[in-house]
This record gives structure tokens, sequence and C-alpha cells, in this order.
């Protein structure tokens, strides 16, 4: 298993440490409850230095990243970041990424941890055009700092004008002391804040400032419940090798203004449209949807799957994911959870689940 | 880790609390603090008559669903209705408020499978 350069900082901090995509990673520190209303509330930083990070390089670089990734990056101007997916050649998604363009013909690309050995051999098999691939996982770290606070809490660790950067832009510069590091208005809780990307033995000295500053140290228990009640997809659970972006909802990721992988097959498949899709619901009553629970209708029959599901820490209730027919997609829909020996009944809802 | 010596215990982190032949059961401190923020409670089994090792209900955390299994057979003959509301007080007083279900006990004997609080004491250090 292996470790990123703040285990040591987590342990001391008296974290519960799970194994993680093939990292020992903080799952929680005083409770997750408590971690995801800091986020919600103030502002929490969470080590997500797990996640891979690619560098994508040379003339022929944005050729290669139109054809593997289903988002139109030739939108991208320097200082700016795009959510996209990796298609793969049979209607699945390979893994979901962002891409940021640091200089003109250099891009970063970062993926989720469990996908890093798979999505690099996916681009490398489809890099016939040259394209300079580094791996650049092992060497750095990476640190949401997230909540409505973190503008305000982190603004005197930079030189840099928080409130300036937009939503999915990024600065390079200094941040607590470090020169050249990555300040993204990106991240996965939909509470607003950062993302800093720095080399490892950096990141020791950044978190440290952060926290003095008032970040509460967050695990990835909450991570999830954040991501969830925004309705953000989790690879994995949500996306997955069988589930196209179309299903899953990510159509505003999909632009067939250009040629990617499988981009025929899912240009037909808006065209028929598809015949299941993604949806949000909220359990009416008592209940906790999990992934894996069958989700049926109103005689019981099998109709599709959770995909995720927690309690909602914010809104109270059991919240979910899942794949159902089309039919059963529009908002105010009525489905039930197989939840043990009940089928609980639930709403489609529109994400996100909370809003703030 | 709080183990009071006059409980009872089971090697599924459960205590169990002897008074006649009706038993109080509850999960211990160790149990609540492994699972984390306990987020519902559900006990669908009231009025029921189990075997021993049977599932009489289901803790949630917000990550993780466990069984609770009944330690000797017996009918469940309450629930406690709060924690339908606040499933945090099995966090904030596993022994008190958090318990869970109280069950007539069918055959007293096998109490006599339950662990000390000196074996439980093992049992978790270990």
């Amino acid at each position: 298993m292996k470790n990123t350069a703040l285990t040591k900082t987590h342990e001391a901090l008296s974290a519960k440490m799970v194994p993680f995509a093939g990292y020992n990673m903080p799952v929680q520190y005083d409770g997750v409850n408590i971690e995801h209303e800091a986020v919600r509330k103030d502002c929490g930083v969470f080590d997500v230095s797990h996640m891979g990070e690619f560098l994508i390089e040379g003339p022929n670089a944005l050729k290669l990243i139109q054809k593997v990734s289903s988002n139109d990056a030739s939108k991208l101007t320097v200082g700016k970041a795009q959510y996209s997916c990796l298609p793969n050649d049979d209607g699945g998604i390979v893994d979901d990424l962002i891409i940021y363009k640091l200089k003109e013909e250099t891009y970063l690309l970062v993926v989720n941890a469990s996908n890093i050995e798979k999505d690099w051999n996916w681009i490398s098999s489809k890099n016939n055009v040259d394209a300079t691939m580094r791996d650049l996982s092992e060497d750095y770290s990476l640190l949401a700092i997230q909540g409505p606070n973190a503008v305000e809490k982190m603004q005197a660790l930079t030189s840099h004008d928080l409130a300036e950067i937009k939503f999915y832009n990024f600065e390079v510069g200094d941040f607590a002391g470090v020169e050249n590091v990555i300040i993204s208005a990106t991240g996965y809780t939909g509470s607003g804040g950062f993302e800093i990307y720095c080399k490892n033995d950096e990141v020791k000295q950044i978190w440290d400032k952060v926290t003095e500053a008032g970040a509460k140290p967050i695990g990835l228990a909450a991570r999830d419940t954040l991501r969830l009640e925004m309705g953000y997809c989790l690879y994995g659970n949500d996306i997955t090798d069988e589930t196209s972006p179309l299903e899953a909802g990510l159509g505003w990721i999909t632009k067939f203004t250009k040629n990617f992988t499988n981009s025929e097959a899912l240009k037909d498949q808006k065209r028929l449209g598809v015949e299941r899709k993604l949806i949000a619901f909220e359990l009416d009553e008592r209940g906790i949807p999990r992934q894996g629970y069958d989700i049926v209708d109103g005689q019981g029959k099998k109709i599709g799957v959770v995909t995720s599901g927690t309690m909602s820490p914010m809104l109270g209730k059991g919240i979910g994911l899942g794949y159902v027919p089309t039919v059963f997609t529009d908002v105010n829909s009525k489905i039930n959870i197989q939840i043990r020996k009940n089928a609980v009944p639930a709403t489609v809802v529109k994400l996100p689940f909370y809003k703030g | 880790m709080n183990i009071p010596s006059e409980l009872k215990y089971t090697k599924d982190h459960e205590w169990v609390k002897v008074e006649g032949d009706v038993i109080t059961i509850g999960i211990t401190d160790f149990a609540q603090s492994e699972l984390g923020d306990i987020v519902y409670v559900e006990v669908e089994t009231v009025d029921e008559t189990l075997d021993a090792e049977e599932v009489f209900g289901t803790v949630e955390a917000v990550k993780t669903v466990s069984d609770l299994f009944l330690p000797v057979s017996g009918e469940i003959i309450e629930f406690n209705e709060s924690l339908e509301d606040e499933p945090e007080k099995v966090n904030s007083d596993p022994y008190g408020e958090g318990w869970m279900v109280k069950v007539k006990v069918s055959d007293a004997s096998q109490l006599d499978s339950l662990l000390s609080a000196e074996a439980y004491k093992e049992l978790v250090s270990a």
C-alpha cells in the first residue's frame, strides 16, 4: 500500500486510516457529520494526493486530448480547466478527469487514483500522434481547500487575489511560502474553494499553514457525502466502463463539435435517445439507500440499481443516484428502493440535493 | 474504552443488561466508536420471537450497514423508539439512552454463554 506525503500527519491527528485505491488514506478525523458541516459552513482541507496527474506536451498534445476526451479541449485557454471524460470504444467511460491548460501545448490531466494505470495505458494506446506523456502522479500532492470561508481564510497565504480566480480557472504562483503551485478554483464539494497542486516535499508546509489559517482536516467519508449531496458522479459507482456519458447526464461534457473515441456511436445514442438514465432520488420515508440496492416499481419489479446512496447530513434524509429506464426519470416520478425487506417509496428529484 | 463491569457482552460488540427474564441490548462503546456517526437504527422485529444469532435489526453509520444479532432466543418486547429521531444517542450514550431493544428471554440458561466485562475487554484489546 502506498502512502501520501502526509500519511504521518494524518496518523498524528488520530485519523482513522483505510486502504483506498491502493493508498493509505484518512477516512475521518473527528466524525463525518462534523467534518461535512465544517465544509458546508466554514472551511476544510482534504489530502487527495492519491489522485493521478499526467502531463501531456508537444505540438500534438491537443490532438491527443481531443481524441481521447469527450469535452472540447480546444475551448481551453491558458489558465482554464475543464471537466471531461474518457469514453471507451464500447459506449462506456474509462474515467472522468479534469484537464488544465498550463501553457500553450502543455496540459495537465488529473485522473482518479483507482484508474491511474488504466488511464495511462488507454491514453498511450491512442497516442499515435507523438504527444509527450509524463506520469507525475508519484511526484505531486493535491490538497482540496473547500468551503464558503476558504477564500477569506486562505487569502493571507498568497499574493494572488483568490476572490478573483473564477470557477474552473487557476493561477500558478505562491501559496503558503511555496512558489510555483497551481491554485485552482475547483473542487468536489459544491461549497466553493480551491485545489492546490504542489510537489510532495512541499505539501507538509502547505498543509500546516492551511490548517493554522483555520481549515479543518476532512476525511474521505465526508468527501463522499459532500459530493453526493451535489450529485457529482463518482467513478466506479455512478459512472463505469459500462455506462455511457449520455446515460450519466454528462451530455454537457460530450461535445459533438469534434470527433473523439466512440463519438459516432454516442451521437447515434443521442439522436435515438438513451434507454436508461442516472437519476437522483430522495427517500419519502426513513431509511438509507446504499450502493447495490435494487430500485423497484410500484409492483415490486426491479427497474434499476442504486449506484450511490447515503444519509444526507444537511437534509437529514436518504438520498441516492441510480440508473432506471427513461420512463421513470422525470422529476417527481415515484420509485421505490428495496431496503432489506421493505420497498421504501422515493421521489425523483432535480440536482443538487443540497442547494446551500 | 468504557466497558461497565455490571453488564454482559457478546463477540458481536453488543452489551446485555440482565433483569430477571428481561434483557436490554445495545452496542458497546467500542462498536459505536468503530462505526462512527450512527444515522439510523432500524428494528422491525418488535413482538417477534427469534432464535439466538438471528438478526433483530440494523444499525447504519454514514458509510456502513451492520446487522444486530440477538444473543439469546427470545421475544423482542420493546424498541427504543427515541432512536428514530435521535440515532446519535447510540454514539453519545451507548450504555444509557442509546439502548436498542428489550427482550423476554426464552431460555435463561443461554445467558451463561455471554461474556463478562473482563472477557470482552480482552476481546477488544486483542
